[in-house]
């Protein structure tokens, strides 16, 4: 018999403490496909703009399970598991591509844009021998369904009927703040993919902690584009399991000496840009927030860091590995400088990015440095142990938010 | 098809040339050297395949200047976090895709390896460098240095440029 990969017994109610077996157990991480990415929550599945016309599809995942997302004829957005109903093979095998129903390659199966089971080839058999029995219902059998909701040209997907509606889901704050981003048509501007060496949870962890970000990322700290001393704050979904970070510019904090005192590394003197147009950006918001990074439950990421527009979708791989996928965007109505601005800006994310290089490489170091760890705890303990909005953004408040929702789907 | 001349020898031995001190630079760690082989202004861009063909133009690395190289050069060095890494590129002959009034096109694939500090080699990238290079007599330096991964994944990090 095998021995369990480790205790999965919670250390007590605190949010201030996370077994690091979280991040490893193979039993855990089963236990999160079926309670969190297969249960009641929104999963970012893609942009509406993917799915544009009928019969557009685009192949993605809800955690593992592989999922069709296609536009329909009557111009609903439908999503259902890419898996023949048959023996399980996938259905489309594009990325993306435009049909007019899905057959499956292996024995012919087929399906219409809502992914009902609509052709069996040889059902009746040949010269009335073979084929299926007579009581064989196609209403019956079919990979299974999703429902889908759609904000501002984001598409989101659930398997749970539980799920309850996105916006009450998202709150009205974090719809707020939504919304406050994708402010007209998306154009897609670029697509990649990283591959993370962690498990997707420190991922989402690291997106939410605001405790980081001047520390790890010494290019933000050097050119004060966010430092703690800078205004702004976390807000924190009541159920804890979303959050939205704000930078906002306080010229009169160039001086301050605060990061200095402590010795920190990310406090470079004299460092500046050769070509500092790279930071030429424009307050296209009208609401002076330069930076606003923003999650949603479990899987999604909207990045605002001052022209630089992004969505990422988490995706989990096996206890120890993710794949995070960027689509970086701008507007339809924006004009030639814009467009470069963005362009330019784009240098500061992706795999990369002069602020998010760390982040691709700092899940793995945990993951590596808590091998052996799996029964010691981490340590969330900055700005106290509650997970409520704070106006500094020198607190975890955000991860233990994270942890507050997530053992309520575990029942940890 | 163009015909080789001996005038196109010529260059495509240049830019052979070329390539093997680019490669050299970034494989022996003289990084500062690396935004001495552009013009300025210029275009680098790191972008995939499939970016490529559906006209996106955003990059994983994009700079449109002499200062915006050096920028990226002075910030992994000083600024960013990465484990110690090393690349092997492995560059192919260059095809001359055209040459007019001393701008020459180029296309030429690349790979490269990835050997991190602890020994482990991974085949990082491989793709083509769609190049504009102009023709300084002395030297020839690329305008435009598009490079077109055939992967469209990127294992942790992109750190030292391609």
């Amino acid at each position: 018999m095998a021995l369990p990969d480790s205790s999965r017994t919670w250390p007590g109610t605190t949010l201030t403490r996370v077994p690091y077996w979280v991040y490893q157990d193979a039993g855990n991480y089963r236990d999160e496909l079926r309670q969190i990415f297969e249960g009641p929550v929104w999963n970012f599945v893609c942009l509406e703009s993917d799915v544009e016309r009928p019969g557009d599809f685009r192949t993605t995942f809800v955690g593992e399970m592989p999922v069709i997302v296609v536009r329909g004829e009557d111009g609903r957005i439908n999503a259902f598991e890419n898996r023949c109903a048959h023996r399980g093979a996938l259905i489309a095998l594009d990325d993306t591509g435009c049909a007019k129903h899905f057959q499956c390659v292996y024995h012919a199966w087929t399906y219409d844009l809502c992914g009902n089971l609509t052709g069996i080839a040889f059902e009746k058999g040949t010269n009335g021998r073979g084929g299926m029995p007579p009581g064989f219902s196609k209403g019956a059998h079919g990979p299974r369904q999703l429902r889908t909701a759609t904000l501002r040209g984001l598409v989101f997907a659930t398997l749970s009927a539980d799920t309850p509606p996105l916006e009450t889901y998202l709150g009205d704050e974090i719809h707020g703040r939504i919304t406050r981003v994708l402010r007209g048509r998306l154009r897609v501007l670029g697509r990649f993919v990283q591959v993370l060496p962690n498990n997707w949870k420190l991922y989402v962890e690291n997106v939410k902690d605001t405790y980081h970000a001047s520390l790890l990322h010494a290019f933000f700290g050097t050119f004060r584009i966010t430092r703690l001393t800078q205004g702004g704050g976390v807000l924190v979904s009541a159920d804890g399991g979303h959050h939205a970070s704000t930078t906002i510019n306080r010229p009169e904090d160039r001086t301050s000496t605060a990061y200095r005192d402590q010795g920190i590394r990310s406090e470079r003197e004299g460092y500046r840009l050769l070509d500092p147009s790279l930071l030429d950006g424009v307050d296209e918001f009208g609401d002076g927030i330069q930076l606003q990074i923003l999650t949603v439950f479990p899987n999604f990421v909207l990045q605002q860091i001052q022209n630089c527009l992004a969505v990422r979708q988490v995706l989990p791989k096996g206890p120890g590995a993710m794949e995070l996928h960027w689509t970086y965007f701008g507007f339809d109505d924006d004009g030639a400088e814009m467009q470069r601005r963005r362009l330019k800006q784009s240098n500061l994310v992706g795999p990369a990015g002069y602020v998010s290089m760390e982040d691709g490489c700092v899940g793995g170091f945990v993951q590596r440095g808590a091998a052996a760890a799996s029964e010691q705890l981490s340590v969330v303990n900055m700005g106290g142990e509650g997970a409520e909005s704070q106006e500094t953004r020198a607190t975890e408040a955000s991860v233990r938010g994270f942890w507050k929702a997530y053992r309520r789907y575990m029942g940890y | 098809m163009a015909v080789i001349g001996v005038a196109s020898a010529d260059l495509q031995s240049r830019l052979a040339q070329l390539n093997a001190d680019y490669a050299r630079a970034l494989d022996d760690d003289r990084m500062e050297d690396w935004p001495g082989f552009f013009s300025d202004p210029c275009l680098y861009l790191i972008t995939t395949a499939d970016n490529h063909r559906h006209g996106y133009t955003a990059g994983v690395v994009y700079a449109d200047s002499q200062g915006m190289l050096r920028d990226r050069i002075t910030a992994l060095r000083e600024a960013n976090i990465y484990e110690r890494q090393a690349y092997r590129h492995v560059i192919g002959l260059p095809a001359v895709r055209g040459e007019t009034d001393g701008v020459v096109r180029a296309e030429t694939a690349f790979l490269v390896v990835r050997i991190m500090r602890d020994g482990r080699m991974d085949l990082f990238a491989t793709g083509r460098y769609l190049d504009v290079l102009v023709d300084e007599g002395a030297a020839l330096r690329f305008r435009e240095r598009v490079v077109v991964c055939d992967n469209n994944r990127f294992d942790t990090l992109l750190a030292i440029p391609l």
